[in-house]
């Protein structure tokens, strides 16, 4: 069976070890979890998580009941059409070209976060295959250090 | 009202109608324990080991459908429960268990007995709580045994910090439990019902496969009907056993590694399954790849998460079994003409005549299945089972006349060795009309010969009866089939001197050689209504046959062993 990529988002609620119901479900199974990313909902008693996942039809079809099954799961959302977004910042040294790294990061929905004496701090958040993309287009540049945020996803309608 | 955490605890037991507690006090649960000595609502039985707590409030919950309920105490107290809830995890067992946790101020400093509990437990329970206030107890107690008896049952853990249960807080236990996020689906989808329905009535070998969810759903009187309506052939699993009558024309006995012949070359040729609350154990299906490859699948389960999971499914059905029963039965009744399928019970009524579950009696030496097929004469329906893990077990399951649901009580996901014997005192204390009897072998019954003391002091009469072949007789089977008989540490020659152990603690013990001297220890043993232990010593080489070897094909069994 093809192995494929899903996101899914998980609505919980914020209760004490939710977050490690999770994780050690997708242990225990011998799921992937390739980024997770948690927040509470503003105004309300549940958190969304959303995890990039990997796997086969029988396997995400299990993620998903399984997920479902744990007791302060409230919603399990199986992205079909979606936006997704994943945030990446980026450390320079300070003697790489500002203006061209700065060019870049812009072609990338994103731009300069910060410049000290020593580095220049980017910020870039774009689809998650962009991102990719991103980041082997700003190897020239030799990045000291990359922090990428997983993946956030919202359903078109 | 205000009260301490451990008096909620009381109370709650009390409101939810609990008779029995088994369990063994600690200094993280002491408070708890402080407000049993004072009330006399419930009966506390003190087991002499946590893992036989938990075991035998499994038992009493799979005897009467209860929920079961055992406390223990923090770190070593949890620790050696654990194997009890991995137990229940493993066959849907409805069960709370309670364990004191060090004071919260405590907690993370590797206190004296602390251990994270709930890390641990999170992976053999339906669901657990770590408690953090006295204010939240009543609700979470409320919650816990509504999650372990509905949808798809399972033990539930609390664990209670210490300085928990000596706080005051006001207690108000809900009369009702809504959770936004907890709606198991017990309604199964009408229009899916009606088309497996029909699949039925159009079917030509259809079989049913009925599982634990037949018994844990209380359906075996609508199954049973459904039986009797199509006159369509019937398989069980070892956690279906007795749901239909052992001398139902239609049973085809069980089915998987150690199932009937029939049984299995039905799963194998039928052109449709209608599988009832089973959860395609691997020990059921064996290869996948050519489990019931000929078949469409109807798979009603109250778990979706059950449905799918191992082979593609035609009709799935997700709700209660009982009520999707009381939809699809009417419908089934309208379309179904039973002849239609007597050619197919004919061929399967041939591979029973070919090959019938059976086994080589002897004069010389006892043979373990003559053992229980004596019982089954004997006590019939009488008695309600509880079984070991091994040959024993499996000798139990094909050969026990079992005649209701309930009746035969068995570790079949985890196969937990030294369940049988705590399994049948809670058996005993929840069913005490029946006799509770324990077919055990001489490896598993050492793992919780302790609990000897246990029934004489509680009074929980159990009739031990240990098939004794002197080995580790299931590891040994696979030893002579698949390592060319090399006996790795399963020989179990040297041995305690079983009736002697069994007075010891104030029990009766018999030795038995012979089929005579068998009738006349069973009977003495029921009689005398203390705990009992036979032990049988039987043909040490008996193999359990037929046989599917691991991953082999339901349709190409190993019918008999040569030498
Ligand atoms: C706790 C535990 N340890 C090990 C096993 C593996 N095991 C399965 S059957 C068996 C042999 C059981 O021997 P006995 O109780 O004498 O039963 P017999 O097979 O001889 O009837 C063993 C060791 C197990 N199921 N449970
Ligand atoms: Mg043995």
């Amino acid at each position: 069976m093809k192995v494929e990529r899903r996101v899914i988002s998980v609505i919980v609620q914020n209760e004490h070890s939710v977050l490690a119901r999770i994780t050690s479900l997708f242990a225990a199974r011998g799921y992937n979890i390739e980024t997770l990313t948690v927040a509470p909902i503003p105004e309300s008693d549940m958190s969304r998580l959303t995890i990039e996942t990997k796997g086969n039809v029988r396997v995400i079809e299990q993620i998903i009941k399984q997920l479902h099954k744990l007791i302060p799961t409230y919603k399990v959302i199986e992205h079909e059409e979606m936006v997704e977004k994943e945030m990446v910042m980026m450390k320079f040294p300070i003697n790489e070209s500002l203006a061209n790294i700065q060019a870049l990061c812009e072609a990338y929905n994103g731009g300069i976060a910060n410049v000290s004496s020593q580095h220049i701090i980017t910020m870039v958040a774009d689809e998650p295959k962009r991102v990719k993309h991103f980041i082997e287009a700003a190897q020239r540049f030799h990045p000291v250090e990359i922090v990428r945020g997983g993946v956030v996803a919202m359903e078109r309608e | 009202m205000e009260m301490t955490g451990a008096q909620m605890v009381i109370e709650a037991m009390k409101l939810e109608g609990v008779d029995t507690v088994f369990g063994y006090p600690g200094g993280a649960i002491m408070n708890v324990y402080d407000e049993i000595y004072k009330q006399n609502d419930f009966r506390h039985i003190l087991t002499r080991h946590e893992q036989a707590a938990v075991h035998a409030a499994d038992g009493y919950a799979r005897a009467t459908g209860k929920v079961g309920v055992a406390f223990v105490t923090s770190g070593p107290g949890f620790t050696n429960a654990v194997t009890g809830l991995a137990t229940a995890y493993m066959d849907s067992v409805p069960m709370v268990v309670i364990s004191g946790q060090v004071p919260i101020t405590m907690i993370g400093t590797d206190a004296f007995q602390e251990i994270d509990a709930t890390g641990i437990s999170r992976s053999c329970t339906k669901h657990n709580y770590l408690v953090r206030s006295a204010k939240e107890l009543p609700h979470i107690l409320k919650e816990a045994f509504y999650i372990a008896a509905s949808g798809r049952p399972g033990p539930v853990h609390v664990d209670i910090p210490k300085d928990v249960t000596a706080e005051l807080a006001k207690f108000e236990y809900p009369t009702h439990i809504d959770l936004p996020t907890y709606r198991p689906t017990t309604k199964g989808n009408v229009r899916q019902i009606k088309k497996a329905a029909e699949a039925i009535c159009n079917a030509k070998r259809p079989v049913f496969y009925l599982g634990g969810g037949v018994i844990s759903s209380g359906s075996a009187d609508l199954v049973r009907e459904f039986v009797q309506a199509t006159q369509i052939p019937a398989v069980e699993t070892l956690m279906a056993r007795g749901s239909l009558r052992h001398d139902d024309p239609l049973l085809l006995g069980m089915v998987g590694m150690h199932g009937s012949y029939q049984a299995n070359m039905a799963m194998s040729e039928a052109d449709l399954m209608i599988a009832l609350g089973p959860r395609f154990d691997d020990r059921v299906t064996g290869k996948l790849s050519e489990f019931a490859k000929h078949a469409k699948v109807i798979h009603v389960d109250i778990d979706p998460s059950s449905i799918g999971k191992l082979v593609d499914v035609d009709y799935p059905i997700v709700g209660d079994l009982k009520e999707v029963l009381e939809v699809m039965l009417p419908k089934v009744k309208e379309c179904v003409d039973p002849d239609r399928y007597q050619a197919w019970r004919n061929i399967l009524k041939r591979y029973n005549e070919i090959h019938p579950m059976r086994f080589e009696d002897s004069d010389e030496v006892i043979k373990p299945q003559w053992v229980i097929k004596r019982v089954g004469e004997i006590l019939g329906d009488k008695a309600i089972i509880s079984t070991d893990v091994g040959q024993h077990q499996m000798w139990t399951a094909q050969f026990y006349p079992f005649s209701h649901p309930r009746q035969l009580v068995t570790s079949g996901g985890l196969g937990t060795m030294g369940f049988g014997f705590p399994a049948a005192m809670g058996v005993k204390r929840g069913v005490p009309d029946k006799v509770s009897v324990n077919f055990t072998g001489d490896g598993s019954i050492l793992m919780n010969i302790q609990e000897l003391v246990t029934a004489v002091e509680a009074r929980l009469p159990v009739v031990n009866i240990i098939l004794n072949n002197h080995y580790l007789g299931m590891v040994r089977q696979w030893q002579t089939f698949f390592y060319d008989k090399r006996y790795a540490e399963t020989d179990l020659s040297f041995q305690p001197d079983f009736v002697r152990l069994a007075e010891a603690c104030g029990g009766v013990g018999y030795r038995v050689e012979t089929k005579e001297e068998f009738d006349e220890a069973l009977e003495d043993a029921v009689n005398k209504g203390v705990v009992a232990m036979i032990d049988v010593i039987v043909d040490r080489e008996e193999n359990v046959l037929p046989m599917v070897p691991s991953g082999g094909t339901l349709y190409n069994m190993m019918l008999e062993y040569k030498d």
